[in-house]
């Protein structure tokens, strides 16, 4: 199906079936009952799933493929939305302009990097993709304030030109929208005592998403691809071949980063804001220990590194010491004060702790990341079969 | 893959518990109820606090929270009522906001405009919070303040000194009770020429951002209007930490004021910078050197120690302060946490409560009835004096304190004394100069 082998068709639908149905699969728990605060359904974070999941595919490609490890990604994810947010505030608030217009600024400014960066390898490429992103926030977050907002950012303002757009009503405020469906509408669902929402712009972004990761699967079983892989197992024996690599690194990269600018223009349709912080050097990070986290080198494995981190900045990081207290109102008080404190450093702003704990534990006991632990679990329950030498490496990390 | 087994005995019984589960009550609606976003529908009302609980405003962040809590148990009913009692508006009656039960959300704005838009979303779109309130910086300010207007709930601005958020950026559902640059500008420049004389030369370090710049162009307006002349202004990177290099030229102009526009820990170590190159006890052009730190907050006169004494700047409330209202917010306050709050827990507190007045007053919490009740309502009683939100731009006018580095500090938190209190009517701008619009109120879909 669409060209791909059969292994891979079925990956695909599972995706699209898990993405088509997360509101319900991320709503588990009943509206009004203690465990609601692990629901996960709710727009806003539905949405950062997906956009973060596209920005570490297209990491994946550049790191996971190549082995290029560029610390400066947040910067391509900024300027796509600066780019789209300035197409909203000169053009249309449609979202079609300003999320195709990020992808070219995007890939153009990542031309420029790559083109200089990718002069060097390993850590010395890392440090020039890193400065390259401090770069671009420093000046974003003060020099270019007239053309960035600096620190208050851009939004839309009631007065901005929208060449294209009809006049507001008055007292209106502009809103994203795709012709006309505004990105913010939501329909919900209540089933008993669960809600179920569904929100225009989460299934925009995840139709984006989908043909992104469609195409992150083809480039991976392409010849090209199968020369990333290449130059990641040894870039120096392939040079001795007579093989230039810089077309096919620059080529990677000039991808990834436009992977980064497609998220960062899809942040902006979702939410019409863009602040320098986007591009600050965690930022970037953050999209590494995504990748990591997920498992370098596997197609599905950035999408579900990505949406570990977000699920606990978002909903770890809002849990405080009240709720532990309603939690574990049943134990004698004694007792109740103790469990707390044992639990309180790793909730609330200590989020970032117990991710960190995570991530180690991945690392040590999953060097291929969650998809390891997955194919772990489901060698527990196959029954012995012969040799699985699928080359594909479409479960197995590269490396 | 395991082999799937297919029963028809099997499948009968899914299909039953399938069919079960849709028949349940199921009805699809639209977001709107009962016509604006986050309806309170049961006994409770849902507040979300956002706030910076890790980053460079942490400690801001965590005394915001604490205001927040006590505010909440004050308006729940609880403790001894705090500023409920000294409030000149007697809508509370501390049993909760219209009889709902105050409860609330938190989450970490991590001073970053993304994060705290996160955060602040999910509390609307998840946690149902009807008002959002609390951060500690201008640009978390706008960027949530804008998120509420488009989501159509109230935001009530924590701790933030920009011009910009009620003036270029401002909204119709946000509303500000601490001070502005402008009002800084405006307080401290009649006293630093009482004090120093009106032929000084000033010499600006400012950080390069936003409120940098609103502030730096203040602090300079209002003293060359009063005869001063500014030699030079120069602008600091934000992440810089080391202050040297900056300091050298003010050694080689003829400078004889050091105007430091930053905040938090770059004031720290600007101001140490400045004192360790001994420009306090410089002589140019036969004055004494000084140096003026326009925002002045106590949590950055305890990083900078020995450092600020003698120094002027300029703040929004200290708990130091006599008046009813004071007394009896640092009273609750100390005696839940053993300690005087900042000013950034007093704006919080404050905000919080007459958010809670606003509703009552208004009969709603429609943000458009709390817009309503909150546009040129004066108050009292609440540590500034007599107090005006007008209606304009949604931000209060009140007296400005002028502050200065104490000499002999009693404890830690006896850092600063009040020099001065400006009167509203000396810092009171035109709602217009700064531009912006604030466009209608939103009560969402």
């Amino acid at each position: 199906m669409f060209g791909l082998e059969k292994k891979d068709a079925r990956l695909l639908i599972l995706v699209a079936v898990l993405v088509a149905f997360a509101p319900f699969i991320l709503n588990p728990f009943p509206e009004g009952s203690g465990l609601a605060q692990f629901n996960a359904g709710y727009p806003d974070l539905m949405q950062r799933f997906v956009i973060f999941g596209i920005f570490a595919i297209g990491f994946n490609i550049l790191f996971g493929l190549t082995g290029y490890l560029s610390f400066g990604h947040a910067a391509f994810l900024g300027v796509g939305s600066y780019a789209a947010m300035w197409m909203m505030k000169l053009l249309t608030m449609n979202v079609i302009p300003g999320i195709v217009v990020s992808v070219i600024v995007a890939g153009v400014f990542s031309l420029a990097v790559g083109w200089i960066s990718l002069r060097r390898s390993g850590i010395y490429f890392s440090i020039l993709t890193l400065a390259f992103a401090q770069m671009s926030y420093s000046l974003a977050y003060s020099v270019l304030t007239p053309l960035t907002g600096g620190e208050t950012g851009l939004q839309p303002k009631i007065t901005d030109p929208r060449i294209l757009d009809a006049a507001l009503a008055p007292g209106a405020t502009p809103k994203a929208n795709l012709f006309g469906l505004e990105m913010g509408s939501s329909v919900e669902l209540g089933m008993g005592s669960w809600l179920f929402t569904f929100n225009a712009g989460y299934y925009v972004a995840a139709i984006v998403m989908l043909v992104a990761f469609y195409m992150s699967i083809r480039i991976f079983r392409s010849p090209f691809g199968m020369m990333l892989r290449a130059v990641k197992s040894n870039q120096q024996r392939l040079n001795y071949t007579g093989l230039n690599t810089k077309p096919y690194t620059l080529a990677a990269f000039v991808i990834s980063g436009m992977y980064a600018g497609l998220a960062g223009g899809l942040m902006v349709a979702m939410d019409t804001q863009v602040g320098a912080e986007r591009m600050f050097w965690t930022a970037s990070g953050e999209v590494v220990l995504m990748t990591i986290l997920g498992g370098v080198g596997t197609l599905i494995g950035p999408v579900l590194g990505a949406g570990a981190i977000k699920y606990m900045e978002n909903i770890l990081s809002k849990i405080n010491s009240d709720i532990l207290h309603t939690w574990f109102a049943f134990l004698p008080d004694g007792l109740e004060d103790f469990v707390v404190t044992l639990i309180y450093p790793f909730i609330g702003k200590g989020w970032h702790l117990t991710l960190g704990l995570i991530f180690m534990a991945v690392v040590i006991f999953l060097p291929g990341g969650l998809v390891e632990g997955g194919q772990k679990i489901a060698k527990l329950f196959k029954r012995k079969s012969p040799v699985d030498d699928s080359p594909d490496g479409k479960t197995t990390p590269a490396e | 893959m395991s082999k799937l087994n297919l029963t028809r005995r099997g499948v009968l019984q899914t299909g039953v518990v399938a069919g079960a589960g849709l028949t349940l009550p199921t009805y699809l609606r639209a977001e709107s109820h009962a016509g604006f976003t986050n309806a309170p529908t049961g006994d409770t009302v849902t507040l979300g606090f956002n706030v910076p609980q890790s980053g460079p405003y942490a400690d801001e962040g965590a005394d915001e929270l604490r205001a927040y809590e006590l505010a909440v148990e004050h308006l729940n009913g609880g403790g001894d009522g705090g500023l409920l009692n000294t409030f000149s508006s007697k809508a509370l009656q501390g049993n909760g906001i219209l009889g709902k039960k105050v409860e609330y959300v938190t989450g970490d704005t991590q001073t970053k405009s993304d994060a705290a838009r996160a955060s602040a979303r999910s509390m609307i779109e998840k946690d149902g919070a009807v008002m959002i309130t609390g951060g500690s910086s201008s640009g978390v300010a706008v960027a949530v303040q804008a998120l509420c207007q488009e989501a159509g709930v109230i935001f009530m601005a924590g701790l933030t000194h920009s011009n910009d958020t009620t003036g270029k950026d401002k909204k119709a559902n946000g509303f500000r009770h601490f001070f502005n640059s402008y009002m800084s500008g405006a307080a401290l420049a009649p006293i630093l020429a009482a004090n120093y004389g009106n032929d000084r030369k000033a010499y600006h370090l400012t950080a390069d951002y936003n409120w940098g710049y609103t502030t730096e162009e203040a602090v300079r307006t209002s003293t060359e209007a009063l005869g001063w002349e500014t030699v030079a202004t120069v602008l600091t990177p934000l992440t810089q930490t080391d202050f040297s290099s900056y300091i050298t030229p003010i050694l080689q102009s003829d400078a004889d004021v050091l105007v430091l526009n930053h905040y938090g820990g770059n004031m720290v170590n600007s101001l140490t910078n400045a004192v360790q190159f001994g420009l306090r006890d410089r002589m140019v052009n036969g004055k004494q050197f000084e140096i003026v730190v326009p925002l002045y907050s106590r949590l950055m006169a305890k990083g900078a120690g020995a450092n600020v004494k003698g120094i002027f700047g300029s703040t929004n409330w200290h708990w130091s302060l006599q008046d009813e209202g004071s007394k009896a917010f640092v009273k609750s306050f100390g005696t839940k946490y053993g300690f005087p709050p900042s000013q950034a827990a007093h704006t919080c507190y404050v905000q919080a409560l007459l958010y809670a007045d606003a509703v009552e007053r208004g009969g709603s919490f429609n943000p458009c009835a709390v817009g309503e009740a909150l546009k040129d309502f004066e108050f009292d009683g609440m540590g500034n004096g007599p107090t005006l939100y007008r209606g304009e731009d949604h931000q209060c006018f009140k007296d400005v304190l002028v502050v200065k580095g104490k000499e002999n500090p009693t404890s830690e938190f006896d850092l600063l004394e009040i020099v001065e209190i400006t009167p509203v009517s000396q810092v009171t701008y035109d709602a217009s100069i700064f531009g912006g619009e604030l466009g209608a109120c939103n009560p969402g879909a």
